[in-house]
């Protein structure tokens, strides 16, 4: 995953500066660039691009203020975080580890679902080819198959939460798994192609038909992310 | 949706579905109740089918697999038939908890000083939840103990604790009005709280056959 992607003011300077990168800005897991802010990153393609699969008013509101929302708070949560550590307050570092797993787990997740989103004029919804296409055909028979489990999975979640392709850093083996609320793809596995499924992201096009958003995105997904993720 | 077959039935609403505008908007209402609720009865009485099936062949695995099924759609139906009779009109008489809630009233003031610390405190435990899920009021039985407490996803209230009311936190509760402005949907819902049926399950507790179980 590309650290690049949770960069912090802080590695921004330093990379406008031309450092390729900085040990606080590598951490994947968000949690090493405590001392920076994070902030909110750039779309690749306007709000509008992704339609008719995803509205631009719900791209809008999900990345101007729902994203925003996460990064705020989480930045908010590290820096009382940093205040507990340098007052040596054990209980309230761990008291803290809720806000910052769901606001950082926010702010990660949706920075790769940005990501691996691309409308059909970059080649969204254009089917992996490579290792991880044969890593599908492999694993689920054929890429139609895989977007079936995906989508039961999906449907599956029982309230707020997220649906994930990894790859297990163990075995090397890819899978689906779902994860709740904003919850993020950290430790055994390596999130590859994530797919949100809050209703926000869909509720305002498509209300209760969430398997319709469900089937409509796949025309959207940036599988060329997806292979580097993977790679 | 077309009603499923089965012992649970969506009950209707104890008011029109703008009653609660411009609180909760029609199209909301709507939905709500028409397809989520709806679906939530669905998936419960499909769950119980497959259970009876289950516990006919002693199919073990199957029971147990079943179980979330039953919680989850179990807990959506009852949640909302608890939503839909504690939310009363804008400006009804049954939203005003001083005179709707005499009783209420008085053990929510010496539990938490005022009404307004009350909803202070209410209001934040709403906007705390990380993810789905629903606030509640709830009593250690009948007339008992106040506290206020949340369930995700679509967790009931379960004994010994009173379900007084709750507010639905899901984004499908509020969303096509309020949007990421949840703030505003939580200061907006104390005008539409149907206090007196407040007060009558905080004295006499649920009465779960009248209100999950309507006679067909």
């Amino acid at each position: 995953m590309s650290a690049s992607l949770f960069r912090t003011s802080f590695a921004r300077a330093a990379l406008r500066a031309g450092a390729a990168s900085t040990p606080k800005a590598a951490g994947v897991a968000g949690m090493t660039f405590a001392r920076g802010k994070a902030t909110l990153p750039d779309l690749a393609y306007d709000f509008g691009a992704l339609e008719p699969s995803i509205s631009g008013k719900i791209m809008e509101l999900h990345h101007n203020m729902h994203h925003k929302t996460y990064v705020n708070s989480f930045n908010e949560a590290s820096e009382k975080l940093a205040a507990a550590k340098e007052s040596n307050d054990i209980a309230a570092q761990i008291a803290l580890q809720p806000l910052i797993n769901f606001h950082g787990g926010g702010h990660i997740n949706h920075s790769l679902f940005w990501e691996n989103l691309a409308p059909k004029s970059q080649g969204g919804g254009e089917p992996p080819s490579g290792a991880l296409g044969k890593a599908i055909d492999d694993t689920f028979g054929s890429l139609e198959s895989f977007q079936g489990k995906f989508n039961t999975a999906l449907a599956g979640i029982q309230g707020s939460g997220w649906a994930w392709l990894v790859k297990d850093n163990q075995t090397g083996n890819i899978g689906i798994k779902t994860y709740a609320n904003q919850d993020p793809v950290v430790g055994q596995f390596t999130p590859i192609l994530g797919i949100d499924a809050w209703e926000h992201a869909y509720y305002l096009q498509y209300q209760n038909r969430k398997a319709e958003y469900f089937k409509a995105i796949w025309e959207v997904i940036n599988w060329k992310t997806a292979e580097k993720r993977f790679q | 949706m077309a009603a499923s077959t089965g012992p649970y039935t969506l009950p209707p609403l104890p008011y029109a579905y703008n009653a609660l505008e411009p609180v909760i908007s029609q199209q909301i209402m709507d939905l709500h109740h028409k397809k989520h609720h709806q679906t939530y009865v669905n998936n419960l009485n499909a769950a119980l089918a497959s259970q009876a099936k289950a516990t006919q062949s002693n199919d073990i695995s199957a029971l147990v697999s079943l179980l979330q099924k039953i919680k989850f759609n179990g807990g959506g139906h009852i949640n909302h038939s608890l939503f839909w009779e504690n939310l009363t009109p804008p400006d009804s008489d049954a939203s005003k908890l001083e005179t709707a809630a005499p009783t209420l009233h008085k053990a929510i003031v010496s539990r938490w000083g005022s009404e307004q610390a009350f909803k202070d405190t209410f209001s934040d435990t709403l906007l705390g939840l990380q993810g789905s899920g629903w606030g509640w009021l709830v009593s250690r039985g009948n007339g008992g103990k106040l506290d206020i407490t949340t369930t995700k996803d679509q967790d009931p209230v379960t004994a010994p604790e009173v379900p007084i009311f709750g507010v639905d936190m899901w984004e499908h509760a509020y969303y096509l009005q309020y949007l990421n402005n949840k703030g505003g949907y939580v200061s907006q819902i104390w005008r539409v709280i149907n206090w007196a049926v407040a007060e009558e399950r905080y004295k006499h507790g649920i009465d779960s056959s009248k209100t999950f179980k309507p006679a067909m």
